[in-house]
């Protein structure tokens, strides 16, 4: 038997409010699953289950506001039994067998499926024109079948749901959410910052040439180079790869690179791009645009905010060129990218116009020491001289 | 508006058919002398003669086959079967007959022919004068099938019925004759086309005809104290199907009840049911459900009669479910 919690979807987010659930009781979902939407401060989420088996009970009602590490369901893991607690049904008592098949009064002889959705034709057809999921509600019709009058409730639900978070509000509360977690930072995290001059030359001839062996659709912009670049690093450099927890630094075998974007209405995310290090450059550029797109339609997913192990920014084409970055805890580290620019440089003796970027690390110092953080930028500027092997 | 019976009402229609139209006759077993066996034409003998009320030899093929021959020839017979059961000999001539000739003449004749049974249960007169086999009749195209179950339709039916080129059949509920019902006398002839909305209604609409109305509407009166608003269809014309106003208020309470005192197998409920599936599925807020008799015959103790038929405590069950 397993707890579904409300999920931590950011450092200081207290509580979140259920919008919707994904699956119903009886339902089978599989790890990674959307089980529910929840809303919080800064968007509303698609959460994820941690857990494979059969949703035993939906103990949140849609519209709760309840405060993290609340249960919100129970799933019994496969292979293991129901309580019974929670239900009647338990592995000492064989299932009832089958009623018997013939006629009856009303005709149903067939006795009818576990777990078949049942929703009316009416419900279904007003359930599309609302867009209302309705694969989460519980019928009240014959044999639980979804019904017109539940379509009509979960409208009103959901409208008066989406009513209490109103666009301004959920600014101010995001704005709300970024100052405490950044106040945080500051006050806890000792930060050192590093930057180097990147000579970005070879990584942009090599990315024109890519380029113009590639279809438009799928063109690289040079954003993922640097991504994969910081990816790539990490394993050289695994202790910036971490999260501060209980007074020390854990660290993550996976790179999920938390990246920050800013949302059009105001405030910023930083949804993890998972395993960076391991996918390629066009998996890595499908998956950002995929992300920008969900981070400002506001459908993110519960993983991709609780995820990140660090946090790249880049602030090149507000025409930035260093970046002093604050680390988002609990991570330990934050990469800054600011814009490539023309400067006079010197290779081989000889003064030549280059492209160059500044890349600057903040990193927590209770993690990690400035010979470690040098090593690691010098590691991205090594890797973006030799773009090929990205 | 008077109150009269369903009988008188029947009475009357016939009165007024015989005075109206020379042509019309009227035929069957004991509808002379005896007055008819449910005295629907007491003392017609006296007031139109032999020539006009003739009683007949118990041979329901010869007497309903002479119909359609009198009808070939220019008259307006109405002949009186009994009851449906008994019409059963009588189905050669009708399927073969009465309702193919207009066809299988290339339109050359045609045959007003009317011909009036009794049919239904619930007066403890057993299987062989019990059962409701209008549903059957229903089946057969080039008739026309009606239910009265009002006093103003059991009398204005006949006399539209009169007025129709082919064949048409009424079906009276043996139930309803001495039942009493308020007289719509400003028109006698009434429409014969439509079913009526009976009971208007927005949570579940109850389909019926002939004798069930009645029970139709009693269900109806319980579910209002339950703060269900059942909506009460009378179909009066089974051939030809107004599916119009039957898929209208499907569509409006999203949920139907068709009862029908014929056994549930093939019965015109199930076309009803069918009809509505296919007209107003995606309207549907749940199954379409039945209520019909038991797949008995009849029985003849008073109890197993009741348990055998449509009640209105069964529609209500019937209803509560559609609502979850």
């Amino acid at each position: 038997m397993a707890e579904f919690l409300m999920p931590t979807l950011g450092a200081d987010m207290t509580d979140g409010t259920l919008v919707q659930w994904k699956k119903k009781e009886g339902d089978r979902i599989t790890k990674g699953e959307i089980i529910a939407e929840v809303d919080t401060e800064k968007a509303a989420i698609d959460v994820e289950s941690h857990f494979t088996g059969i949703i035993e009970r939906l103990i949140t009602r849609p519209g709760d506001k309840i405060p993290v590490g609340t249960v919100m369901a129970i799933i019994r893991e496969e292979g293991r039994p129901t309580t019974s607690i929670v239900s009647p049904r338990t592995v000492t008592t064989p299932p009832a067998p089958p009623p018997p098949v013939h006629r009856t009064e009303s005709g149903t002889a067939v006795p009818s499926q576990i777990g078949r959705f049942r929703m009316s034709p009416a419900a279904r057809k007003l359930a599309a024109e609302r867009g209302i999921d309705a694969s989460t509600l519980q019928g009240t019709g014959p044999e639980g079948a979804i019904t017109l009058d539940d379509i009509e409730r979960a409208t009103t639900a959901t409208a008066d749901i989406v009513k209490s978070v109103d666009p301004a509000d959920r600014q101010a509360r995001m704005r709300h959410t970024i100052a405490a977690a950044m106040a945080r930072s500051k006050r806890e995290i000792p930060h050192y910052y590093l930057s180097t001059t990147i000579d970005m030359g070879r990584a942009i001839t090599w990315l024109k040439d890519s380029n113009e062996q590639r279809p438009v659709t799928e063109r690289l912009l040079y954003g993922v180079l640097l991504i994969k670049a910081v990816a790539l690093a990490l394993r050289r450099v695994p202790e910036l790869n971490a999260l501060w927890k209980d007074d020390e630094a854990r660290r993550r075998e996976r790179i999920h690179i938390g990246t920050a974007i800013s949302l059009r209405q105001g405030g910023l995310v930083a949804p993890a791009l998972h395993d960076a290090d391991r996918l390629s450059l066009s998996e890595l550029m499908q998956n950002f645009q995929d992300l920008v797109k969900r981070a400002r339609a506001g459908s993110l997913r519960s993983s991709e905010l609780s995820d990140p192990t660090i946090t790249v920014t880049s602030l090149g084409e507000q025409g930035v060129e260093t970046v002093f970055g604050v680390i988002y805890p609990p991570q330990v580290a934050l990469v800054g990218f600011g814009k490539v620019v023309e400067r006079p440089w010197v290779a081989g003796g000889v003064v030549v116009p280059r492209p160059v970027l500044m890349a600057s690390l903040s990193a927590d110092h209770r993690v990690t020491d400035g010979h470690r953080g040098g090593l690691f930028l010098a590691e991205i500027d090594r890797l973006l001289q030799e773009p090929q092997s990205l | 508006m008077t109150k009269i019976t369903y009988r008188e009402a029947v009475r009357a229609g016939l009165r007024e058919a015989l005075r109206r139209d020379p042509r019309v006759f009227l035929m069957g077993e004991d509808v002379g002398k005896y007055g008819g066996t449910y005295a629907c034409s007491k003392g017609f003998l006296d007031e139109f003669g032999p020539e006009r009320i003739r009683d007949t030899p118990l041979s329901e093929s010869t007497f309903v086959g002479a119909g359609i021959g009198a009808a070939l020839g220019g008259m307006r017979p109405i002949v009186e079967v009994m009851t449906v059961n008994f019409s059963l000999l009588a189905l050669d001539q009708v399927l073969n007959n009465a309702a193919t000739l207009r066809h299988m003449s290339g339109g050359q004749f045609n045959v007003p022919l009317i011909v009036r049974m009794a049919t239904g249960a619930g007066r403890q007169v057993a299987a062989q004068h019990s059962h409701s086999l209008e549903g059957w009749y229903a089946h057969i195209p080039g008739i026309t099938v009606l239910t009265p179950a009002t006093v103003t339709d059991a009398r204005g039916m006949l006399l539209s019925a009169l007025q129709e080129p082919d064949p048409v059949f009424i079906f009276e509920h043996a139930y309803l004759y001495s039942m009493e019902g308020e007289l719509e006398e400003s028109q006698p002839a009434v429409d014969i086309s439509r079913a009526a909305v009976r009971r208007s209604g927005k949570d579940v609409s109850l389909i019926t005809f002939g004798g069930s109305l009645w029970k139709a509407l009693a269900a109806a009166t319980q579910l209002a104290q339950e703060g269900i608003e059942a909506e009460v269809l009378d179909l009066r014309v089974l051939r030809p199907l107004d599916i119009g106003t039957i898929l209208t208020s499907a569509r409006k309470t999203h949920r139907a009840v068709v009862i029908d005192e014929a056994w549930r197998a093939g019965s015109f409920a199930a076309e009803v049911s069918a009809q509505i599936m296919e007209g107003a599925f995606y309207d549907l807020d749940a199954p379409v459900a039945r209520v019909c008799s038991e797949e008995v015959p009849i029985p003849y103790p008073k109890h197993l009669e009741e348990a055998a038929l449509p009640q209105p405590d069964k529609i209500v069950k019937a209803a509560r479910t559609l609502l979850g």
